[in-house]
């Protein structure tokens, strides 16, 4: 009897054991699941904090939405404050002539490499390039600042100052391009190269059965067949570029004006960001507003331009059957 | 009605122009030779300019001093100390959210919409702008939307004790424990600072976690559950072992990225003076390269030039420290399947 | 052709051997390597002028290999090594004078997966032409090789779409078309219609019957009945029975198909035949 009984004790008790496991493993579970949701609460957080103050900004009577998108001057710190002094694109201008110029240095010189590493380079030499070129990219931005500052501008300024005649601003747009552009040939380069080793082997050696040399193949049927994820690469490197700060804050200048000479100083929306920041605007202020409704301006820019690239990406895949 | 076809199997038809398209095929190899070795050559110039004006200045006075006035006494002590601990922060916050959001994604989602959005959500994060990581963080953590101010609806509502003043807020003892003080909102301190960094590196750090869970073979998995065990357990002893060093080092990876930036930290509120060594968390602060910067914007030539590069120096080392003991953990773990 | 031929033997292989005139393509003691593993040994074989040469065995006993030396497609392949000569036009393909791209226009391939680009079926016709400097009228041309290759009444109207939309067959005829746009010599064919449905291969060796009158054809086939059907000439290679473990091929019997397939002269070539191995 004493047997059966403790057999019936411990057998009583597992129910127990499995309930107080299966509890453990819910919580558990739940507790993963909010760590994976958190991601979502971080783009919210980032489209309510952006968009509440943008929108107390443009409330302001000193301020008017049309006069900010359309307008071309940007005097925050003008003694008399009106909505013409707050017209955001100059900014807008700054941001994109360096990231146009450093698109312009980037792409050719990062679908090369990708071009180099896809169809030319052994596996070896691929092994040792290819983490030489992400360095490039674990450069911290102030580096380059310094570098833009330091090289860049004074050869820039010996060439065309001394050179030809041409005035050089001390900081300019050009400078900071030109280090933009080199930071960012790595991600054109690895997004462009992943497209390119994705087309099939029989496709190339359908253009070498024809008597086609390497440059032809490369250029007339690999690089079309991987269009999308290349096009894709270079929409994403320009939207790394658009978002750049330390890099254009230390050697472009302060200057928003509405110019197309990279020569000039100008100023981009994320330097004016941080020159705010470091002029300790108090929170409800105007300045202190305002950089919200700057920062909404560049956040709704890189979004719209990383959709666009994701689309492109999957709309315009190409199947090769 | 056939069409007359004068083609012929003749070499006039076929102007013959391999010479001139292997000279193209030359010349375009020389080309994308140069696309690959012009960034390694810009990256090569930099270091060697780096290394000439800086070397000299990396000196005990670097790493002990304070800024200062004086280019001869000028340090980033604080900044170094500033660094550290910010970046053991976010490795504090970012491991279990990281780790955890790649486990949920990997082990528990099944594939519906909800899923889908986050996945998406996730690679969108991982483009947008540092700076923006910077503004979210001033307003969510260092100013807490304001409703820590005086005459908000919450200290009204609650008549909690702020303290006045520009930083206000409110101080307590978490638990009443007198070590764990905390301090909200959290302003300009370390916390704050390194929240901040924690949101911007978690994508980075899912992704790199995913792929590591991703690379553990499904028969370990199969096999585990073969024995009669529950999910947590055999993700705990058995998944994720094996893929903790890939795990470790995105993370360290991930860190190493976070030591470089700068505008994230200047715009929630980090200091560029800062001339003492932090007592606690929820001091104010500085970084290396916040410092870095201070120095290029001062015009005397031995900031500028000569310190700015001494402390790019240190920061290139610390960075290329981190990245190498990354790459031994992946070399040294590496399970051939 | 009796005239035009003499043969060799000996108790390892037979092979009957064609004069000069009549051999477009030579291959002379052949021996071939994948970084540093034999794969091909002692291969001799002369492929005739406007013949369908089939080349047929087991998997793994070279013939793609084979094949695609002939056109030196194995270059692109790093760790390729070949010994010996091809001899084709009086020169050897595999001399390093020699230019392979120039050889590849003059010897085509279709391959047994049909690869058309992602282009539309009059750019892939006329993609070799345009490569090589064509002079004349490329509509002309791709209208005539789309002709040859017995497609064009299918796609006359719709050479502006994509490559992809046409059917596997149709695929391969393309791919067929896009070959002999630039107006090889020979034309060699990796298993091309392993890959397509019965209908779509009966199709494709029709068509190998009529390029015969312009084209030399050297077809690597799995398909026995196939290679019976169609060729003129088959060489049948297998594992060198002696290291049967190295796997290394050679050629064991190369002669007119119908005596070949009635009356091999040698026994591994009648097991095979017979289905008894491969």
């Amino acid at each position: 009897m004493k047997n059966q009984q403790s057999n019936l004790a411990t057998f009583n008790s597992i129910p127990n054991q499995i309930k107080i496991r299966n509890f453990r493993e819910r919580i558990i579970a739940i507790s993963l699941f909010a760590c994976g949701v958190f991601s979502i609460l971080v783009t919210i957080g980032i489209i309510v904090t952006l968009f509440t103050e943008a929108i107390a900004f443009f409330f302001r009577p000193e301020v008017d939405i049309v006069t900010f998108f359309t307008g071309t001057n940007w005097r925050p710190l003008a003694s008399k404050i009106s909505p013409e002094n707050f017209g955001v694109r100059p900014l807008i201008r700054g941001t994109m002539l360096i990231a146009v110029i450093s698109g312009a240095i980037a792409i050719p010189l990062g679908l090369g490499s990708a071009i180099f590493l896809s169809e030319y380079a052994s596996d070896k030499l691929r092994s040792v390039l290819k983490p030489l070129l992400e360095l490039l990219a674990g450069i911290p931005t102030v580096v380059y600042g310094y570098f833009a500052l330091s090289f860049i501008t004074p050869i820039l300024k010996q060439v065309l100052e001394d050179g030809l005649g041409i005035k050089v601003s001390f900081f300019n747009a050009f400078s900071a391009a030109v280090v933009v552009g080199i930071m960012i040939i790595p991600i054109v380069a690895s997004i462009s190269e992943d497209a390119m080793r994705a087309v099939p082997r029989s496709l190339r050696e359908g253009a070498y059965a024809l008597g086609a040399t390497r440059f032809e193949v490369s250029t007339k049927v690999v690089v079309p067949a991987a269009l999308s994820g290349i096009i894709s690469a270079f929409i994403i490197g320009i939207s790394r570029a658009v978002g750049e700060t330390m890099a254009v804050t230390i050697a472009a200048g302060a200057t928003p004006r509405m110019t197309l000479n990279p020569l000039d100083s100008v100023q981009t929306m994320t330097s004016f960001i941080v020159q705010v920041s470091f002029g300790d605007a108090p929170a409800g202020s105007i300045n202190g507003q305002s950089i919200f409704a700057v920062g909404a301006t560049l956040f709704v820019m890189t979004f719209v331009m990383n959709v666009v690239s994701a689309v492109i990406l999957k709309r315009f895949r190409e199947v090769y059957d | 009605m056939q069409k007359q076809y004068t083609l012929s199997k003749s070499k006039e038809i076929y102007k013959d122009n391999i010479s001139s398209r292997n000279r193209a095929e030359k010349i375009f190899n020389i080309l994308l030779l140069f696309s690959v070795l012009f960034g390694l050559l810009m990256l090569t110039v930099l270091l060697i300019d780096i290394a000439v004006e800086g070397f000299s200045w990396v000196r005990p006075e670097l790493f002990e001093n304070y800024h200062s006035r004086k280019p001869e006494n000028a340090g980033m002590k604080s900044a170094i100390a500033g660094s550290l601990i910010v970046i053991g922060l976010t490795g504090l916050f970012s491991f279990p959210i990281g780790v955890g959001a790649a486990i949920y994604l990997e082990e528990y989602a099944s594939q519906n919409k909800l899923t889908a959005f986050i996945n998406l959500n996730i690679n969108n994060l991982a483009g947008v702008p540092s700076i923006v990581y910077g503004m979210l963080g001033l307003v969510v953590f260092g100013r807490m939307f304001g409703i820590f101010r005086e005459g908000s609806w919450l200290v009204e509502f609650l008549n909690l004790p702020i303290q006045s003043g520009t930083t206000g807020g409110l101080k307590f003892n978490l638990l009443g424990i007198p070590w764990l003080e905390m301090q909200i909102p959290f302003g300009r301190s370390m916390v704050a600072g390194a929240l901040t960094m924690t949101l911007l590196i978690l994508p980075v750090v899912i992704i790199a976690a995913r792929e590591a869970i991703r690379a553990v073979p499904p028969s370990i998995r199969e096999g585990g559950y073969a024995l009669g065990t529950t999910k947590w357990h055999v993700i705990k002893t058995l998944v994720l072992p094996i893929a903790f060093p890939g795990i470790l080092t995105g993370m360290i990876l991930s860190l190493s990225r976070a030591i470089g930036e700068t505008a994230p930290l200047i715009i929630m509120g980090a200091f560029t003076y800062v001339p003492f060594l932090p007592n606690s968390v929820w001091d104010q602060f500085t970084v290396i390269p916040i410092q870095i910067y201070n120095w290029i914007t001062l015009p005397q030539t031995e900031y500028r030039v000569h310190l700015a590069a001494a402390g790019i120096i240190v920061l290139l080392l610390i960075l290329f420290f981190l990245n190498g003991i990354a790459i031994y953990l992946r070399k040294k773990f590496e399970i051939k399947w | 052709m009796v005239n035009n031929m003499t043969f060799t033997s000996n108790i390892q292989s037979y092979s009957i051997n064609f004069n000069e005139d009549v051999t477009i393509l030579d291959a002379k003691q052949l021996n071939i390597s994948y970084s540093g593993k034999l794969v091909v040994e002692d291969f001799n074989l002369k492929i005739p002028k406007n013949k369908i040469t089939a080349l047929i065995g087991p998997s793994g006993c070279g013939k793609s290999t084979i094949i695609r030396s002939f056109n030196r497609m194995n270059d692109i392949i790093s760790g390729f090594k070949l010994d010996g000569e091809i001899v084709y036009k009086g020169k050897n393909i595999y001399s390093s004078f020699e230019d392979p791209v120039k050889i590849r226009r003059q010897i085509g391939m279709v391959f047994q997966k049909p690869n058309p680009f992602p282009k539309s079926i009059f750019e892939n016709v006329a993609f070799g032409a345009k490569i090589n400097n064509y002079q004349g009228n490329l509509s002309d041309l791709v209208e005539y090789s789309l002709i040859q290759a017995a497609l064009w009444d299918e796609v006359k109207d719709k050479l502006n779409e994509s490559a992809y939309a046409l059917s596997g067959g149709q695929q391969q005829r393309l791919c067929i078309a896009r070959a002999i746009a630039v107006s090889p010599d020979i034309l060699l064919m990796d298993e091309p219609a392993s890959a397509l449905d019965p209908i779509a291969t009966l199709k494709i060796e029709e068509l190998m019957w009529e390029l015969k009158e312009k084209y030399t054809i050297v077809v690597v086939t799995h398909n026995m009945q196939q290679a019976s059907r169609v060729s003129d000439y088959t060489a049948f290679m297998s594992l060198d029975r002696e290291q049967i473990d190295a796997r290394i091929g050679v050629l064991i019997e190369f002669d007119e198909t119908t005596r070949l397939f009635t009356r091999p002269k040698l026994k591994e070539t009648e097991d095979y035949i017979s289905g008894r191995f491969g």
